[in-house]
């Protein structure tokens, strides 16, 4: 430190010749150093432009090109006769991106403003909002006016993340009817980009199947998206198209529905909570699957809102099952057939006879016939049009239960069906072997009585009840078709000898036009006849309800399967009315359906009549339903998890458990005879005061 | 060209720095005429127009008189000073920062006429400082105190572009003096450790962000790290020869901020690729090699001392300009000499040239004394 000071206080020796000297060493040092900054900045523009070149020439191309996906257009789907079940309609919409939202709280109230969103719209917007992915689009709004769409489109600068459209929304000409047939579409889920990543899912507009054909034939409607390339400036501007794309749309999936008996049974349906399945009994070929009550696909593609949701989900009818496929029932005393085949088969003697005098003692217990005063002597042939149980009771004990669960199996109970559907609950017949597997208990007496009339451990959906029919009716092995289309080979016969058919068939037909139990079921044709069974499946055992009134829940199910005309059967049909208080709900819409068939004009007639009763048809009863809801709720309803969605369309899950309390045994459902009597009550309420008075 | 036919007003001046520098110019008036999507307004008319007045004011200042310059130093350098004290008042009374004064016919930003000021006064300073006492303090103090003034009214504008441009000229001046080496290598020592403290002390949040963005351009891509991710896309998609005239994206659909300005050289490398670049560089290799060489040719300490001061003024614009838009420096508000868009950067080149061309003048006067 000391040397260090007295150097700074003593001056090196300074002259102008040094001075210069130093001047041209430093300048020389200093050029070089201007030098080499040049030499930097060469090389690393040479680097930039040479060896970076290709990376920043991607990264001003996505600057400068803005791809967007045009949506496909969905294939349409059409009935048997090209008419549309669901087709696509022009469209002005409204999505948002959020990620790309720099202000949300103001652009969602701005767009609300727009587009006069009420309140309810907006709380569904904003729990869209809450669940979606930055990236996807959610929708707005749809469907909307020229005046609205452009108030928005010409805003857009001032609304960062804001996407207006011009394109095609999913239209469902017959709305609630084809709910449950062809399913809805919505936007893409979060679950379903994870596994199919296409990116024309997250494109704004674009809707997959959520359900049913929808769903099963998503990757056929889909088709191939558009594209448009244009140039836009930094702030989102587009200067210019480049090329654009057009897409492909997707397939048409022709069905072997019939459109208007598709529509015309789902409103026969009525306020009932019932499925109708009617079949081409020579081809197999579904002309009409309709469950109801339903929902409208229509407003479902735009995310089912907090209030659609609780009001469907709060109804006791379940709009959200498809009851065609996942209803599972007890299929009552339209089994009677099927059993009398499988006795003949057995080599019974149809003419054999047993005395019904109201109930049949099994073991240490009777069990009544639900005619409490007897039938008398019965042979099988009034076995089933008076659907005696006492017949059944007496020669299921004799031939067994494994030769009526082989003939349920051959008629297509218990069965699943190749059709295109999401899923279907098989159900159960019960058998010996499958008693002790499922629950480890030897087959007893009792449970072969309770299945011959259809009761205890046996479950059928409705389709497998309309294939039923139809196998009767023809004596072949028909499966059910929903893709129009397919040549199908020449139908296998059921190897049911032919006067055992011939036999059943002529008992079922004196059901309706003989002394049976449904002679209200007779069509309004002097020349068709209709033939057919009905049944009526109880819920709870007898000491809880009669079946008949009281509860809706405790009511029985009404039952009825037909075919028609008798002699020459072209259709089958079944009809399942949950709760309808006995088959006397059922066969009157089975007959209308067919009336409608074979003339539209009747057929309709009658409908208009009956809707006029109900407040209108299935679509306004429905928008009726929800302004009164709005009404009530407003926006207190609470939100809808996505899991709940998936949980109530899944319905039942698969399998065979039945879901009536099994007891010992179980009484016969009584059948409805005496409610035949009164047209007036058998054709409107099925539940009338006066059909559950004349019970016995 | 035979010389005997041509003028000696024009036969001796500085040509083959000229031709470079008219070609330059030219070329940044042809980029801001596509910048300006192919019009002559409101840019490439302009910045010509604006290059010819400021020449003949630059061949103005090259017939002074070394004399006059000397005269001039301290009052000049005491008048901008003033200003910028009246730039200060002004923007305190007026509530906010103000760079600028109204003349009425021009803004005048007195901090941009401060850099070809200081190197005057310096060299100035420098000349009549005895030369036994330049390693003293007394060769120190006052020069510091010169630069330290205006640096510090600079600096609490704020600009700090400006404010280091001045120091720069200034010290590399104090440099070439001869002032002991190890002077400037401690206080660079120095200023190595102050640094970090001054940037978290000293520095505004806004400055503080441009060094922390030049440091990871993609950290915040959409924030401020945007122009530096942009400037070098056009760069880099330029490639060896461009894109072709007219046809630059990144400027023309607003992807590069101030494509005219400060970010010109990146507007210019899209349409003209690495070979557009390395004509500009050299175009600078040309103007400072020349300036230097006038420096190292003037006969006097004082002449010296101002051409390299004045070349080293120039120099720091163009190395700043051109590392920012390159991402080897943080975007600080410096536009590249001769091809930006804007008078006031123009007016102070011009006049570091015009100075430079004086003392090129004397260099050949002398000559033809002796």
């Amino acid at each position: 430190m000391k040397f260090d000071f007295r150097r700074l206080l003593r001056p090196p020796h300074v002259t102008a010749g040094t001075l210069r000297n130093s001047f041209d060493r430093r300048s020389v040092v200093l050029g070089a150093i201007q030098g080499g900054v040049g030499c930097l900045l060469a090389t690393r523009m040479a680097y930039l432009s040479v060896f970076e070149n290709e990376k920043y020439k991607l990264q001003a191309e996505s600057n400068r090109v803005n791809l967007s996906l045009i949506p496909p257009r969905r294939g349409w789907i059409l009935d048997r006769n090209g008419r549309p079940l669901a087709s696509n309609r022009a469209d002005f919409r409204v999505d948002i991106i959020p990620e790309r939202m720099r202000d949300p709280a103001r652009t969602i109230a701005e767009l609300g403003r727009l587009l006069s969103l009420g309140p309810i719209a907006m709380q569904d917007l904003e729990d869209k909002l809450e669940r979606a992915r930055g990236f996807a689009a959610v929708e707005v709004a749809s469907r909307l006016d020229w005046e609205r769409f452009a108030a928005v489109s010409v805003r857009l600068p001032d609304l960062p993340g804001v996407v207006t459209q011009r394109g095609y929304s999913r239209y469902y000409p017959t709305g609630p009817s084809v709910g449950h047939l062809i399913g809805y579409v919505g936007a893409a889920s979060a679950e379903e980009f994870e596994k199919d990543r296409d990116p024309v899912l997250i494109t704004p507009g674009y809707k997959v199947g959520k359900d049913s054909l929808e769903k099963f034939f998503e990757k056929d409607l889909r088709g191939k998206p558009g594209a448009r390339r244009v140039e836009v400036t930094a702030s989102g501007r587009i200067v210019r198209d480049l090329d654009t794309r057009e897409d492909v749309p997707g397939k048409t999936i022709k069905l072997t529905i019939d459109a208007d008996i598709q529509d015309y049974a789902a409103r026969r349906i009525g306020p009932e909570s019932a499925a109708v399945v009617v079949m081409d009994c020579r081809t197999g070929d579904l002309l009409a699957m309709a469950s109801m009550p339903s929902f409208d696909p229509n407003s479902f593609s735009d995310g089912i809102g907090r209030l659609e949701w609780k009001m469907l989900s709060d109804d006791d009818h379940v709009p959200l099952r498809n009851k065609v496929l996942r209803g599972l029932y007890p299929p009552g005393s339209t089994v009677k057939p099927m059993v009398g085949l499988a006795f003949m088969e057995a080599g019974l003697d149809p003419d054999e006879s047993v005395f019904c005098g109201g109930g049949l003692r099994v073991g240490n217990r009777v069990f009544h016939c639900w005619n409490r005063r007897g039938h008398g002597q019965v042979n099988m042939a009034k076995g089933i049009y008076q659907s005696c149980d006492v017949y059944f009771y007496h020669f299921a004990q004799r031939i067994g239960m494994d030769p009526i669960a082989a003939m349920a199996h051959r008629l297509g109970l218990g069965a699943e069906f190749e059709l295109p559907v999401a899923g279907q609950s098989y159900g159960t017949v019960p058998d010996p072997a499958w008693k002790l597997r499922k629950y480890k208990k030897e087959w007893q007496t009792f449970d072969t009585v309770n299945a011959t009339i259809g009761q205890g451990y046996f479950l059928v959906n409705p389709l497998q009840q309309a294939v039923q029919a139809s196998r009767i009716a023809s004596g072949r092995i028909i499966m059910p078709r929903l893709i129009h289309g397919h040549q199908q080979d020449a139908v296998p016969s059921l190897g049911v000898p032919e006067e055992h058919l011939a036999y059943v068939r002529r008992a079922m037909s004196d059901v309706a036009n003989g002394p049976g139990s449904a002679p209200n079921s007779k069509l309004p044709f002097p020349d068709i006849k209709l033939a057919g069974k009905t049944g009526t499946a109880q819920v709870v055992g007898l000491h809880i309800s009669n079946g008949k009134g009281g509860l809706w829940k405790h009511r029985d199910h009404g039952h009825f399967i037909c075919f028609a005309p008798a002699e020459n059967p072209r259709y089958a049909c079944s009809v399942v009315v949950e709760h309808g208080g006995g088959s006397g709900a059922a066969y009157p819409i089975a007959r209308d359906v067919l009336t409608y068939i074979f003339d539209r004009e009747l057929g309709m007639t009658k409908l208009t009549e009956l809707e006029k009763k109900w407040g209108g048809t299935a679509k306004e009863r429905l928008d009726a339903r929800f302004r009164a809801y709005s009404a009530e709720y407003g926006v207190g309803a609470p939100k809808v998890s996505p899991e709940e969605e998936r949980r109530k369309f899944q319905g039942l899950p698969q399998g065979d458990d039945p879901r009536q309390p099994i007891s010992e045994a179980q009484s016969p459902a009584p059948e409805p005879e005496a409610a035949a009597s009164s047209p007036a009550s058998a054709s409107s309420a099925p539940a009338a005061p006066a059909a559950a008075g004349q019970t016995p | 060209m035979n010389r005997s036919i041509v003028p000696e007003a024009v036969s001796r001046q500085p040509w083959s720095m000229l031709i470079p520098l008219f070609a330059l110019v030219g070329l940044g008036a042809a980029v801001l005429y596509s910048a300006a999507g192919g019009k002559l307004q409101p840019y490439a008319l302009s910045h010509v127009v604006r290059f010819c007045v400021f020449m003949v004011m630059a061949i103005v200042i090259s017939r002074m008189s070394r004399n006059l310059f000397r005269l001039a130093a301290y009052p000049v350098y005491a008048l901008i000073l003033v200003l910028l004290v009246l730039v200060e008042l002004i923007g305190a009374v007026g509530g906010g920062s103000q760079r600028w004064l109204n003349l009425g016919f021009m803004t005048l930003q007195p901090s941009e006429l401060m850099k070809p000021a200081i190197v005057l006064v310096l060299a100035r300073f420098y000349e009549t400082l005895p030369h036994s006492m330049t390693a003293s303090w007394r060769g120190l103090v006052p020069a510091a105190v010169l630069i330290g003034l205006p640096a510090l009214f600079v600096l609490i504008q704020p600009d700090l572009g400006t404010a280091t441009a001045v120091c720069f000229g200034g010290v590399v001046t104090m440099f070439l003096a001869g002032l002991p080496l190890w002077w400037f290598l401690s206080a660079g020592g120095a200023l190595v450790i102050i640094a970090p403290i001054a940037f978290f002390t000293l520095l505004h949040e806004y400055q503080r962000n441009r060094v922390l963005t030049f440091l990871d351009p993609e950290a915040d891509p959409l924030g401020t790290g945007y122009h530096i991710t942009q400037s070098k896309i056009a760069i880099g998609s330029g490639g060896i020869f461009g894109k072709g005239f007219g046809n630059g994206t990144q400027s023309h659909l607003q992807y590069l901020p101030e494509p005219h300005t400060d970010f010109v050289f990146a507007t210019m490398s899209e349409e003209w690729g690495l070979a557009g670049g390395l004509f500009v560089l050299f175009v600078f290799a040309m103007v400072l090699g020349w300036g230097m060489r006038v420096a190292r040719q003037a006969p006097d300490r004082f002449s010296s001392l101002l051409a390299a001061g004045m070349t080293a003024t120039m120099f720091f614009y163009v190395m700043i300009n051109l590392m920012m838009v390159m991402g080897l420096a943080p975007v600080v508000g410096i536009p590249l000499p001769f091809m930006s868009h804007g008078g006031t950067s123009m007016l102070t080149n011009m006049i570091c040239l015009g100075t430079i061309m004086a003392v090129h003048r004397w260099n050949r006067d002398r000559g033809s004394f002796r």
